[in-house]
């Protein structure tokens, strides 16, 4: 099927680069699991065999941020972890995606109060929102094709400003 | 004797001045003691052969707001010896609102007091290491106080920037 007949038949394909990366990267998004409350619960039913988020290319969660391209946001986010958050995500490799998992994460949720940040793209740039208290997984699988497809629209030269950008931030 | 009458007789022995009041309600005994006979109290209960509270599970605080004594100090004591719970409360009349603290007697209230000091801005004299529980270090106020707004003082909490 697929690949397989066409290498069969011509031995070769024609495609664009741009198409062939985002291809790879969209169909191996390693997650960051910041399950800072109640709904990393979800997010690790996620993973499960019933709902299986390896058919996405995503069940490699890696607690460094080094090898991770998504970060999901899972839970209540208090002023005092918004500094870990903020650093971990600052510690993980570009491109990176940021889903805000839950009512929490995306507003402050039922609380709203004096020590919850209200809504996290306060301080980090949100890619999907996820709604519900907790979300079903179904609902973060959602969020995760919904980052698949807006990866599939990068192109390289998309990151043509970031990249000396960044290089500056490192010689710094 | 019923243990509640023990420990009621072995207290008034000792120390009828510094009790304000008793309170006895549904078996739950609680004794209001003057702010600063409250260390001496707390001593005598863990340390007299007969009681030995030996466990404190607790200390927090009431802010009443609009009465005189704005602050209640609470200690939740526990005897193993008589399997009795006791509740100690102690007024705080007048600003800066400070009280004994009893982390040398019950290691236990070491953390217990760090949050009231948190929560409350009650200072515990002599506490070896009186610094925030939850709110983050340089922070100003006392979330738990009445006169506190619920949803914080803006601009009080730090945020990271966001990234372009
Ligand atoms: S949105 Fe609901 S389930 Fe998720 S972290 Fe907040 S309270 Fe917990």
């Amino acid at each position: 099927m697929g690949l397989e007949a066409k290498l069969t038949q011509d031995g070769f394909i024609t495609t664009t680069i741009d198409a062939i990366v985002a291809w790879a990267r969209k169909s191996s998004v390693w997650p960051m699991p910041m399950g800072i409350s109640c709904c990393a619960i979800e997010m690790i039913a996620a993973a499960d065999p019933k709902y299986d988020i390896a058919r996405f290319g995503s069940e490699v969660m890696r607690f460094t941020p080094r090898q991770c391209d998504l970060m999901i946001v899972a839970g209540t986010v208090t002023y005092k972890m918004a500094q870990v958050v903020r650093r971990i995500y600052d510690q993980m490799p570009d491109p990176k995606w940021v889903i805000a998992m839950g009512a929490c994460t995306s507003s402050g949720g039922m609380y709203r109060s004096y020590n919850v940040v209200q809504g996290i793209d306060q301080f980090l740039p949100v890619d999907v929102y996820t709604a519900g208290c907790p979300p079903r997984p179904e609902n973060l699988l959602n969020a995760l094709m919904t980052i698949q497809e807006k990866i599939s629209k990068t192109r390289a030269r998309d990151f043509q400003d970031i990249i000396p950008q960044k290089l500056e931030l490192i010689n710094k | 004797m019923d243990i509640k009458d023990l420990v009621l007789q072995t207290l008034k022995e000792n120390f009828t001045d510094s009790i304000i009041e008793i309170t006895d309600f549904r078996n739950d005994l609680s004794i209001t003691v003057k702010q600063e006979k409250l260390f001496e109290l707390a001593k005598f209960l863990k340390e007299n052969e007969n009681l030995l509270f030996e466990m404190c599970k607790d200390v927090t605080a009431i802010d009443w707001a609009t009465r005189k004594n704005r602050f209640t100090v609470v200690y939740h004591l526990y005897s193993f010896k008589l399997n009795f719970n006791l509740r100690l409360k102690s007024n705080l009349e007048t600003e800066p609102y400070q009280i004994q603290s009893v982390t040398p007697i019950w290691q236990s209230a070491n953390w217990y007091e760090r949050e009231t000091y948190d929560m409350y801005g009650i200072e515990f004299i002599n506490h070896p290491d009186l610094r925030r529980m939850y709110m983050p270090e340089g922070f100003e106020y006392h979330p738990l106080r009445k006169d506190f707004p619920v949803l914080g003082i803006p601009e009080s909490l730090p945020l990271p920037q966001k990234p372009e």
